[in-house]
């Protein structure tokens, strides 16, 4: 009797550490990164290199914001690295052939149009998101190499370059972007009507299709706003080094799955926030700026993020047995 | 540890009849606190037909799944061919020639008859199948006397051919032992006779065949012994020449005097006016087939019938959750034909379902968003939810139903199954609906919440809403109803008044009317 309550409570105490580990385990990681860098390199804690490593991240940072309201809602967009380069030859052709400000906001409503396709593609065919995306990146990285004719789009105009090369200061725009979009997907989540939808929906689907809520139309919504984000994110990253390619964004799709996970969104849905998978994206970057700093073998690197991974997703599976 | 027990048991059993292949000893099983079996002690012996019978949650479908290793037992013993076991799962049980057909059969769909026959058993050479599949299964099904396409597939098999492929499975593995639970559930009449043959003739084999039934025609023609079983206790094992049908119904429901007492029924509706639901030769893909149903304000009416028997899937296809094929509903007098949970809940109608944790519930979230997903539109403002009118809302419910944590984020995927029930209950009755459906709504709730449910179902009637209540408890129905209908089949087969008849006399209906139902469909 008594070991068995003993059991009970340990359980409790297992379960309640895990739970804080999900939430609060990327932020740690990044203060012992933070720490561990500045110790080991004079060069990581500077203000230069700071700024540097967040302003790079913007456009993954972006992405990954929006694909928690995705993995919350259930499913998962492989398709994001081919709506970026959809979108970036999009904003090129249209700043050469159009106006530099037409390319700039053409990028992520063509991006939303791409993720508003991807919804209606899982809903109306009911498939798994995984394999409709898989198979709509496809088709959209066709697209974009139609658009370019395999060619390079080189767009040096400075009405163009301002977004992701200009700064206030030394805040770039890029980040101002970043932090609007992730406080605004911050709000949706938490407190609009919408984004109770989207946590209901990855919860239990079933349970939100008895309480009267349109499922398929919030799965669309939620990958409207991943096609968005990833048009945005694209609009800065060509503007930066302003040239469009049909190759832009090669495994970014991975990359953000994998920050959004690491951030401690379950994988199983109806549970995360946004601001961990923008954390998620930087503690990647911070592996990736120590690794440099540090001038070690890049082999560790990936086995480093594969590591942090596997421990991510084996917190999250943990999580949801119990 | 076992062979000592074995050698104490060895004496003592060899002097008297034959030992039992598989007993039950003392066996108590809790699902999350609850017990569903109470000292179950029953002996199954060798070439018997065994019937296992008893109402809805009397606990005969655990003791076979018990038996067969699907379900862990919490107490008691299960002694396995002499020996006491102490692990027990399927693929053990199999090893030692216990099978389970289940309700739910267990094939790959994909699959030939031979291949599913012999799947995992099949013979190989240096690691290649040999491919004799075919040629096995031919003595099989000679044996049993079936006549199936081996190379058909599976999924292509109608249900009763596919239970032939299930015991066709058991007899490759050499079972000596099968249990079969609810076997003629979906069979014609004369599917049901060939299934008893079948049974016979393993029997005669020496194999011991559980029957866990709800029909007792068939288990009175087909057993040697049955077992009755009540509120997961036995009432009695008796060789099946000694009963009658009016001997096993008596022992299935001689219950003591009911002692939860209910709630004063509210007054009798006004039936006068339009009914608020009214429901005409409704019928769906899901075996709806004919319902009738008609329901006034300020009314309770019951729906009762056995497991499977439709009752649920009348409600789903009411609320919209799954479409019909057929049939007229009509809410207070306006037709309502392109139905889903959207429109229903703005026409005012609110369905508790069945299962709380599996469609009631968003189990990732607290109380409070729990509570308002229905009616969040009412919550919206500029699209963004008021959140201190709705703390207010979920603070109002949460006291009025008397939900234990009361707090109003408390995590409700750590609530017990009443608190959690009140918290459905509270969802739908946001709202303030006109028409409540409750799906088993007691079901696996403590005492208090019991009661506290009962409450609120007269006082949400006395309110002037309207009440479908189905319950697997005839009691309840009986306690709470002004009216009820009894459906089998997946029809509505006839309407009772609770004040005038007893517990006693529905259930005779219950099975009286399913088994001229059943030989009717052969007609």
């Amino acid at each position: 009797m008594t070991v068995s309550a003993r059991g009970k409570e340990q359980g409790f105490g297992v379960a309640a550490a895990l739970r804080m580990l999900q939430t609060y385990a990327v932020a740690a990681m990044i203060l012992v990164l933070v720490v561990l860098l500045s110790l080991s390199s004079d060069s990581f804690l500077t203000v230069q290199n700071l700024i540097n490593i967040l302003n790079q991240n913007t456009p993954l940072a972006i992405m990954a914001a929006a694909m928690t309201l995705v993995i919350i809602c259930g499913g998962f967009d492989l398709s994001v690295a081919a709506i970026f380069a959809v979108a970036s030859v999009t904003a090129a052709w249209l700043a050469l052939n159009v106006h530099p400000y037409a390319g700039l906001m053409a990028a992520p409503l063509v991006g939303m149009l791409l993720g508003f396709v991807n919804g209606m593609t899982i809903t109306t065919l009911n498939i798994h998101s995984f394999l409709a995306t898989l198979a709509t990146g496809l088709v959209y990285r066709g697209i974009a190499i139609l658009i370019t004719g395999g060619t390079l789009l080189p767009v040096r105009l400075a009405d163009f370059t301002w977004l992701g090369r200009g700064r206030i200061g030394v805040v770039y725009y890029a980040v101002i972007v970043l932090v609007v979009f992730a406080v605004a997907l911050t709000i949706l989540l938490n407190r609009s009507t919408v984004g109770r939808k989207i946590l209901a929906v990855g919860g239990n689907e079933e349970a939100a299709i008895l309480s009267g809520i349109r499922t398929n139309r919030i799965k669309i919504v939620a990958f409207s706003i991943n096609g968005f984000a990833a048009g945005l994110a694209a609009a800065i990253a060509t503007s930066r080094i302003s040239l469009g390619q049909a190759t832009a964004g090669t495994g970014m799709e991975l990359e953000a799955i994998a920050a959004v996970i690491i951030g401690g969104t379950s994988i199983y849905g109806g549970q995360g926030a946004v601001w961990r998978s923008v954390a998620g994206v930087f503690m990647l970057a911070l592996i990736n700026n120590g690794f440099n700093i540090l001038n070690a073998d890049p082999f560790y690197k990936d086995l480093t993020t594969g590591l942090i991974i596997v421990a991510a997703v084996g917190i999250s599976a943990a999580g949801r047995r119990r | 540890m076992t062979a000592g027990l074995r050698d104490e048991a060895g004496p003592a059993t060899r002097s008297d009849a034959p030992a039992p292949c598989v007993s039950l000893s003392g066996v108590s099983k809790s699902f999350s606190g609850v017990e569903v079996l109470r000292g179950v002690s029953i002996d199954f012996m060798p070439g018997e037909i065994h019937g296992l019978i008893g109402e809805n949650g009397a606990g005969k479908s655990t003791v076979g799944k018990i038996v067969g290793g699907y379900y862990s037992r919490t107490t008691g013993d299960l002694i396995v061919f002499g020996d006491t076991v102490a692990q027990w799962d399927p693929p053990l049980a199999l090893a030692r020639g216990v099978a389970m057909m289940h309700q739910e059969l267990q094939l790959v769909p994909a699959l030939s008859v031979a291949e599913n026959v012999f799947l995992g058993i099949e013979h190989s050479r240096a690691g290649f199948l040999v491919g004799d599949e075919e040629r096995r299964l031919a003595e099989i099904a000679a044996f049993a006397g079936f006549d199936l396409d081996p190379a058909a597939s599976a999924g292509s098999l109608s249900i009763a051919d596919q239970q032939k492929v299930e015991i066709m499975r058991a007899l490759a593995r050499e079972a000596r032992v099968i249990v079969m639970d609810e076997p003629t559930s979906s069979l014609t009449h004369d599917e049901a006779e060939r299934l008893h043959g079948v049974m016979r003739k393993l029997r005669d084999r020496g194999c011991t065949v559980i029957y866990v039934s709800h029909f007792l025609d068939h288990v009175l023609d087909v057993c040697d012994t049955v077992t009755v079983m009540r509120d997961g206790a036995v009432i009695r094992t008796s060789p099946t020449a000694a009963e009658t049908k009016a001997s096993l119904i008596a022992a299935m429901i001689g219950r003591p005097a009911a002692d939860v007492a209910y709630p004063p029924l509210p007054p009798e509706p006004d039936r006068s006016g339009t009914p608020l639901l009214s429901v005409r030769g409704l019928a769906t893909a899901t075996g709806v087939r004919g319902a009738d149903i008609d329901l006034w304000p300020g009314e309770i009416v019951g729906l009762v019938g056995l497991v499977g028997s439709g009752r649920t899937e009348i409600a789903r296809a009411i609320f919209g959750a799954d479409p019909s094929v057929a049939g007229k509903v009509a809410i207070a007098g306006e037709g309502y034909e392109l139905r889903s949970p959207r429109s229903s809940i703005e026409r005012g109608l609110a369905m508790v379902p069945e299962d709380r944790r599996k469609q009631g519930l968003v189990l990732t979230q607290t109380v409070r968003p729990n509570m308002t997903l229905p009616h969040l539109s009412a919550f919206a403002r500029f699209g963004l939810v008021a959140t201190a009118r709705e703390r207010g809302e979920a603070r109002r419910l949460i006291d009025y139903f008397g939900v234990q944590p009361g707090h109003v984020d408390g995590a409700v995927a750590t609530y017990s199954g009443g608190n959690q029930q009140k918290v459905v209950m509270g969802k739908w009755i946001l709202g303030e609906p006109r028409l409540v459906i409750l799906d088993e709504p007691s079901r696996g709730v403590d005492v208090g919440a019991r009661r506290r449910i009962h409450e609120f179902i007269g006082e949400t009637a006395r309110r002037g809403a309207a009440i479908l209540l189905i319950s697997s408890e005839i009691e309840e129905v009986m306690g709470l109803a002004h009216r009820a209908y009894t459906v089998s089949g997946g029809r509505v087969t006839g309407a009772f008044v609770p004040a005038a008849t007893t517990v006693d006399e529905v259930i005779w209906r219950l099975f009286h009317e399913q088994g001229v139902d059943k030989a009717g469909a052969t007609a």
